[in-house]
């Protein structure tokens, strides 16, 4: 019954290519996480404070972000914008479908910080006399900061395990690059254990440097 | 004069209905892993909550694990694995094993959540009334507490509706790989992600809503 040979040696001898490729992993999903926190405030202060095409647009993006799953977000800017001559690369399949899902995530989180600042702080900081350009940066967005900073952890945690979906696309980030060496030795139990590994530890970084980073961000 | 050999492989209104069973297939096996994950997932946070050192040493870092590696490095791992111990569950059986821990790890912290969030001096109350420990869960705890975390509940429920679309690679035909045997077919990759899509939000987007719409009255 147990008579599997678990065979070390391939995995260990191509682990530093994993390894590698669990970087690429952690760029894509930082940088998706870069864009999604761009676009997301943008959504989040155009659903508050705008109406008409741009409210609806907003709120489409969001709900439809929220409402389908990842993957298929992935397959249509992989597969779907095909149909339009648009043929983009597995990066950029995977950056864009991490984009829009982290955007419409964020959105929602960002959405809640700013419900959570009394609209009376920023008409106090505009009757100081600060322009509404200051009155965001200086007081609004620091304070929103400090709600969703949690929030914006564990999205980035998410964006990194929503980054494996890009095996299935082509992409050689970690998942994809398991693959590749997995299917070329055919020990894949052996393979996708390590990565699985490796995701683990990923995660647990990006959770510890966070907290290191609050406990220095919000000292007082 | 040449001859035009027009070939039609369109989309039809019989792929439609394949693709209807194919969310039916979706649905199944999100309720069967939501319902055995929950019912899991309430011992476990049950556990979590009362058996101070199990609870806390070894069932909490499991869960954890659970949550730290992306699902889709789980399904392949487990596919892979039983075969080893000399278990064959197939993809159905194996995409509800690996979504029912997923989901019990999940609604463990949830059902902590929901045990924590009934104050003790109510619990107290209701012991010196003379209720068992079992009648104080099941008729004070329950209601109250279940009542709390009821829509975090449903969030993480139609989470796992939407990862189900991972047990795909599986091979299990779901809507998504469903959605894929069509687009192989009949080349028309935007429509059919489009009616795919639009099948997950209207499992989805109904539900998010009226968890939305409790979550409101029931803060009030």
């Amino acid at each position: 019954m147990f008579d599997y040979n678990f065979h070390w040696r391939p995995v260990m001898k191509s682990l530093p290519d994993l390894l590698e490729a669990g970087l690429l992993t952690l760029q894509v999903a930082t940088l998706s996480m870069v864009i999604g926190i761009i676009i997301g405030l943008g959504l989040a202060l155009i659903r508050l404070n705008w109406s008409g095409p741009a409210y609806w647009f907003a709120t489409a993006w969001v709900e439809l972000a929220r409402n389908t799953p990842a993957l298929f977000q992935l397959f249509f800017f992989g597969f779907g914008l095909g149909a339009f001559g648009l043929h983009l690369s597995p990066f950029t399949i995977v950056l864009a479908g991490l984009s829009f899902n982290c955007a419409g995530y964020l959105a929602e989180n960002f959405r809640g910080g700013f419900q959570s600042i009394p609209n009376t702080q920023l008409r106090a900081a505009r009757s100081l006399g600060m322009s509404s350009w200051q009155a965001y940066t200086r007081i609004i967005i620091p304070q929103v900061f400090r709600v969703v900073y949690h929030p914006l952890t564990n999205q980035l945690v998410w964006a990194v395990l929503m980054s494996s979906l890009g095996m299935l696309v082509g992409f050689r980030e970690l998942s994809g690059e398991t693959q590749f060496f997995a299917s070329r030795t055919f020990r894949i139990f052996e393979y996708f254990a390590v990565t699985a590994i490796i995701y683990y530890v990923i995660v647990k970084v990006i959770l510890a440097a966070s907290r290191l980073l609050a406990l220095r961000l919000f000292r007082y | 004069m040449q001859e035009t050999i027009s070939f039609f492989s369109g989309f039809t209104i019989n792929d439609l209905w394949f693709l209807g069973e194919a969310a039916l297939r979706t649905l199944w096996i999100s309720a069967v892993s939501i319902s055995l994950g929950t019912v899991l997932g309430i011992f476990f946070g049950w556990l979590l909550y009362e058996g101070k050192l199990l609870g806390a040493m070894a069932l909490a870092p499991v869960l954890d694990i659970f949550r730290s590696i992306p699902l889709i490095i789980q399904l392949v791992l487990f596919y892979n694995f039983a075969p080893i111990i000399g278990l064959d569950f197939g993809p159905f059986g194996s995409g509800v094993v690996v979504l029912t821990i997923y989901t019990a790890s999940l609604v463990a912290n949830v059902a902590r959540g929901g045990i924590e969030a009934v104050g003790k001096p109510m619990r107290r109350a209701a012991r010196s009334l003379g209720l068992s420990y079992w009648q104080d869960m099941r008729h004070v705890v329950l209601p109250i507490g279940g009542r709390a975390v009821f829509p975090s509940w449903v969030g993480v429920a139609l989470g796992v509706m939407k990862d189900s679309a991972l047990v795909s690679v599986l091979g299990y035909v779901e809507l998504l790989k469903a959605s894929q045997i069509l687009i192989t077919r009949t080349q028309e990759p935007f429509l059919i992600l489009a009616i795919a899509g639009a099948f997950y939000f209207a499992l989805s987007f109904p539900i998010s809503r009226y968890a939305a719409q409790l979550e409101k009255r029931w803060a009030q």
